[in-house]
């Protein structure tokens, strides 16, 4: 059953990349990683000599039976995502495709999920294994291609959201799952503030719930599973069957609704323990995650985004657009949390020769 | 049982400080009579944990009951460089929490309490010597549960859950303890508090949270955690399979993944552990079996009906001999009970054994199992197998004698061997019950010696005096090139069972 990549488009650049990263380690040349910059918009602006990582693509090993992909990173999500439907698997993180492009390497360097992340899990969940160049251009391999793995410290979950910065990743090892038989979309015409409430008592009820958003008008609630138990929970969920069921979910996902499509106000990404209500700040808003991930486009300051979404044990960032005064993209740690921040870096990237500033302009 | 080892190395063991200014000061911060420990026969339960073949007594035991104890503990060891074991219930099956002979151990027995359910949002917050399966106890009231269960859980402790990264039978569809815990308070190593993670679904900063999960207590000490805890099933099945091979079962495991069902728990037994376990709970087993299969699937009752007919069909098409569901939660529990106590009942057929923890790509099974029953009759040691089949995760248990001379360092050294054999497979060491020191020679057949630099920078940077549980997790290079240059020693020998006699 295994999948070998299609030879056209399988390239192991590992030699070509390691010589480039040693050789800017020598030199002490900051490096700014991308493939196809399709989320060059999110996090910090970087610095340094571009370093594609686009060409090193192409299925390493895939076996269904083994709900685990190796691919390499450069590798364009598109393709990877094609070849595991072909298989009836996905992607359980349910990765943004931004401008329909990007790359699998990409979609773990942000660490950015889709709307079923509260249901089956954040990028770092999935993530089984890598193998990174550090910041010394060492090809090293941490975790592996098994679910359960405790030997070592854990040097994989890490690289996803560190947009880059703690290693260049040449291949990752995810876990798949099977695609689910059946799908289906509920809208419910509930007050925002009971979307949690609502999604709780569904789960509770032992309804699939695969997504939840508020839209400030009603609460979509989308269904994966087994035939039978998606129509025994549309019964008891009730509600309406929207026209655009499929594609609301995608272009929430890929951020195409009319919501983000402004460039103004500033649009905002507050990441918010369960069962909170969105702090009171100006401008419009969209629940994602069961309210756990509030979209807000406001002209608010940035500290008083910032403060009013940590006094809720939350953090905020900034997704696009800029504020006035000018403020860094993600939320500033706490100064223990910034020092081991520190530690980590330091240890994988010494010469922070890896997208430095990207991700905090003081690493 | 085998001599008392202690096997630290002369590079693990450079602590120098004046033992007596170190202990009067120890007593001054934790001041009644019961929080600290020095005299030979009160250090005696601390010797070992769930890995008895490794004793080694500390300098002392430092039980702190606030979390500013903790940390004044922490900052005088760190000032004078005393090693720090921490230590929660004491289980780890790997010597994770044996002493430090010039250290103390830091138990956080008395962190006992929950300090926070709250059944809305789904979560407790709870401090680390709180017992895994209190947890759960606590949140059924509310139709909760917390979902890693390893088999100590009636025992361990959070804490040491996170520290090993702990698992258990529903990893497959509920994930680890990595996947389980939201949030946690450390201690670094010089007394310092850091919060990480959040209640939130991410933090800010790198995901340490996932750093410190498994870390072993070699990065920072854990006061407390925020674990998520997910709704009890609406419903559940439970059924048992019977097959004619152990390579029948492992196929159909494979078939059973690949046709997209995800149960909840899978497990397979051998042939030999199937009769121990028999023997002693009368689960019903079949006892002619070469291999059970034991499926719990999970959700609303009209799923899981429409399951288990799929489950069931695709197991006879792989031979399963027999497809029993259990009749009800009577049964159901009588099913599970077998494997529950694969452990002790393996226990009852031999004077000892040893529980190997190898995690194996699914489609690896047949062969791995073929290569340890050769190594088994090699080295003339029965094994049991019992493995978490759903993924990958092997507990293959060696039977053996510690009273007849030598048959412990043979185990030990049969033991390794399956986890290279496991490591070749594509897989790893340790699935669920992490390195600590009995696994520390086996890492470096895993890791090249760049990773484990890199291993080795992390924990400087993170506790640049070495205090925190010396000599575990990660082999230095020295160790690994002795060990390693033993290793092709014996591969060029014509005749490699004349060296072992």
């Amino acid at each position: 059953m295994d999948h070998p990549a299609s030879s056209a488009a399988s390239v192991d650049e590992t030699e070509a990349l390691t010589a480039r990263v040693a050789a800017a380690a020598a030199a002490r040349q900051p490096l700014r990683l991308h493939a196809n910059n399709s989320k060059a918009f999110y996090g910090n602006p970087g610095g340094g000599d571009p370093l594609d990582v686009s060409g090193h693509r192409g299925l390493i090993s895939y076996q269904p039976t083994e709900l685990m992909v190796t691919v390499r990173a450069g590798t364009p999500l598109r393709e990877l995502e094609a070849e595991l439907a072909a298989a009836g698997q996905m992607l359980p993180f349910e990765p943004p495709h931004f401008g329909g492009g990007g790359s699998i390497g990409g979609a773990v360097a942000a660490g950015l999920a889709g709307p079923a992340r509260p249901f089956r899990g954040a990028v770092r969940d999935a993530l089984l294994g890598v193998r990174i160049l550090n910041g010394r251009g060492e090809v090293l391999r941490f975790g592996g291609e098994v679910v359960k793995n405790v030997a070592g410290y854990d040097l994989s979950r890490p690289m996803a959201g560190a947009l880059g910065t703690l290693g260049v990743l040449l291949d990752v090892s995810l876990k798949v799952v099977p695609q689910p038989e059946v799908e289906a979309t509920r809208t419910l015409e509930v007050d925002a503030g009971s979307t949690w409430q609502q999604v709780h008592a569904a789960l509770m009820a032992g309804c699939p719930i695969s997504a939840a958003v508020h839209d400030g008008e009603r609460l979509h609630l989308r269904l994966s599973g087994s035939d039978s138990g998606v129509r025994a929970a549309t019964r008891q969920i009730g509600g309406d069957t929207p026209d655009d069921g499929d594609a609301f979910w995608g272009a929430l996902r890929d951020h195409t609704l009319g919501f983000f499509q402004e460039s103004h106000p500033p649009l905002w990404r507050l990441s918010l323990p369960p069962a909170t209500a969105a702090p009171e700040l100006p401008g419009a808003r969209l629940l994602d995650w069961a309210g756990q991930q509030v979209w807000l486009r406001s002209d608010a300051p940035a500290d008083q985004v910032r403060a009013a979404t940590e006094t809720l044990g939350g953090h905020a960032t900034l997704w696009r657009g800029q504020t006035e005064p000018a403020a860094p993209a993600f939320h500033p740690p706490s100064p223990g949390v910034a020092r081991l921040n520190r530690q980590l870096k330091e240890a994988l990237d010494p010469h922070h020769i890896l997208n430095p500033g990207r991700f905090d302009p003081a690493l | 049982m085998a001599d008392p080892r202690a096997p630290y190395r002369d590079e693990d063991l450079h602590f120098d400080y004046d033992r007596r200014t170190f202990l009067n000061r120890l007593h001054r911060l934790l001041p009644r009579a019961d929080q600290v420990i020095d005299d030979t026969e009160g250090l005696r339960p601390y010797e070992c944990d769930g890995l008895a073949a490794y004793r080694q007594l500390p300098v002392a035991v430092a039980i702190p009951e606030t979390t500013e104890q903790a940390q004044a503990v922490l900052a005088l060891c760190h000032e004078l460089g005393v090693p720090v074991t921490a230590r929660g219930a004491g289980t780890s099956l790997s010597a994770g929490a044996l002493p430090h002979p010039q250290g103390i151990v830091l138990s956080l027995a008395r962190f006992n309490r929950i300090l926070e359910l709250d059944p809305l949002r789904r979560t407790a917050r709870v401090q680390p010597g709180v017992r895994n399966l209190a947890v759960t106890e606590a949140a059924r009231p509310h139709g909760l549960y917390y979902a890693p269960d390893p088999s100590s859980q009636i025992a361990c402790s959070i804490g040491g859950n996170v520290a090993e990264n702990a698992g258990g039978v529903h990893c497959l569809k509920y994930g680890l303890t990595v996947h389980n815990v939201l949030a946690a308070t450390v201690l670094t190593p010089a007394g310092e508090r850091v919060q990480i993670g959040s209640a939130a679904l991410d933090a800010p900063g790198y995901d340490l949270m996932a750093l410190y999960t498994g870390s072993e207590g070699m990065l920072g000490v854990i006061v407390e955690a925020t674990v998520r805890l997910l709704p009890e099933p609406v419903h559940k099945e439970v059924l048992l399979a019977a097959f004619p091979t152990v390579e029948a079962g492992g196929h159909a495991v494979a078939g059973v993944i690949g046709a997209g069902i995800i149960p909840a728990g899978l497990e397979m037994m051998d042939g030999p552990a199937i009769r121990a376990a028999e023997d002693f709970v009368q689960a019903g087993y079949p006892t002619d079996a070469a291999a059970i299969l034991i499926a719990e699937l999970d959700g609303a009752p009209d799923e899981v009906a429409e399951t288990v007919s799929r489950l069931s069909e695709l197991l006879r098409q792989h031979g399963a001999s027999e497809v029993r569901v259990a009749a009800d939660a009577t049964e159901q529990a009588r099913f599970w009970a077998g494997r529950k106590a694969a452990f002790p009942a393996v226990g009852r057929i031999s004077p000892d054994y040893y529980c190997m923890d190898g995690t194996i790509p699914r489609h690896q099974l047949a062969r791995v199992l073929t290569g340890i029953d050769a190594l088994s009759r090699e080295y003339g040691l029965r094994v049991v197998n019992v493995f978490h089949a759903g993924d990958g995760n092997l507990h293959p248990l060696v039977l053996y004698d510690g009273n007849v001379p030598g048959e412990f360092e043979r185990t030990e050294e049969l033991g390794r061997r399956i986890l290279e054999l496991c490591v070749d497979a594509g897989g790893t060491v340790t699935g669920e019950h992490g390195v600590g020191l009995e696994k520390i020679d086996a890492m470096c057949h895993q890791f090249r010696p760049a990773e484990l630099e890199q291993f080795h920078a992390v924990k400087a940077a993170f506790d640049a005096t070495g205090c925190l549980n010396p000599g575990k997790a990660v082999p230095t290079l020295h160790r690994c090139a002795e060990f390693g240059a033993l290793h092709v020693h014996r591969g060029q020998l014509p005749h490699p069972e004349l060296e072992r006699f």
